[in-house]
């Protein structure tokens, strides 16, 4: 069973990073240009010379290597979704796999890409000091971990306030502890953002609404996709714990 | 609509969902996050803040999906 559901997740993963593909391409790709053309209008300004040596061509970068890229991270993400699903089906309520996988995108997705994003927004080219990328780095991965941790947490709390509170004022006092948590974490953690001086405003916007409507299309269609895929394999054999792995 | 092929299940009544045994879950779970996180550090992180392989190609090749998944890149 678990062997059917992973190599799905990975399938789910792969068709997602498809459509994450065409919104990258027609949302995304027009701000990483107007981005770099800012960088190399300021490099010239500066009397650097211009262009730097290119390793990768920018077709290249926009074809092979976007589409590597995310065919790679959906693939990578598909598989993961598979296990957390995995655990998720038949713990976190009596849902069905379609509804369960459903929760688990929509937990996935607050997890790691709105909880990281909001503080820790993706850049374009040009935006950000090539000094402190260590530093970033490490606080973005550690806004991603904390992301997982404290969605994880919120699902138990859940279920644990549940039977006490009833359905709905759990559910409020769980979101409220979960911004609470997270408005303390975000006022506390340093910002080491730069943006070059005169990078226009509109780029900086369009690229992070894009790179947001990338990660909105990727999970919504892992988890949609997936759900179908999850309870066509439970139909094939209803009883997943009678399986051998 | 029926589901004839869970017996125990009384009739109208959708059956519970069977959960998958944490024990059967977990060797699944260690190869998909050891091989997944390794591929999302390639395509997110390699040749940016750390550098396992010299040179930067692999950043160079992956850098308009690592912008627009938002890692961070440079």
């Amino acid at each position: 069973m678990m062997r059917t559901l992973l190599v799905r997740g990975m399938l789910a993963g792969l068709a997602a990073a498809a459509l994450a593909l065409l919104v990258a391409w027609l949302y995304g790709e027009p701000q990483v240009e107007h981005a770099i053309a800012f960088e190399e209008a300021h490099a010239a300004h500066e009397g650097h010379g211009g262009h730097e040596d290119e390793v990768v061509s920018r077709t290249v970068q926009k074809t092979a290597g976007l589409i590597t890229a995310l065919g790679v991270y959906g693939v990578a993400l598909g598989g993961l979704f598979a296990i957390a699903f995995a655990v998720a089906y038949g713990r976190v309520g009596a849902f069905g796999a379609r509804a369960t996988a459903a929760l688990v995108a929509l937990g996935g997705f607050v997890a790691v890409e709105l909880v990281p994003f909001l503080k820790y927004p993706p850049t374009p080219p040009a935006v950000g000091n090539p000094d402190t990328i260590g530093g970033r780095t490490a606080l973005y991965f550690g806004m991603v971990a904390l992301g997982v941790l404290s969605v994880v947490a919120a699902v138990l709390v859940f279920r644990r306030l549940l039977p006490k509170l009833g359905a709905w004022n759990a559910a409020i006092a769980t979101t409220a502890g979960f911004a609470v948590v997270l408005a303390l974490v975000y006022r506390l953690t340093p910002k080491p953002d730069a943006v070059a001086d005169g990078f226009p405003a509109t780029v900086l916007w369009d690229f992070r609404i894009a790179s947001l409507g990338v990660q909105v299309v990727l999970w919504a269609t892992l988890g949609l996709v997936f759900g179908v895929l999850a309870e066509h394999s439970f139909q094939r054999r209803p009883s997943p714990a009678a399986m051998a792995a | 609509m029926a589901q004839t092929a869970v017996p125990s299940t009384p009739a109208g009544e959708r059956p519970a969902p069977v959960r998958i045994p944490l024990r059967q879950v977990l060797p699944w779970a260690v190869f998909a996050a050891v091989l997944g996180l390794v591929l999302i550090y390639f395509v997110g992180a390699e040749q940016g803040a750390t550098s396992l392989i010299s040179g930067n190609w692999v950043h160079e090749f992956t850098h308009d999906g690592r912008h627009l998944l938002g890692f961070p890149c440079h």
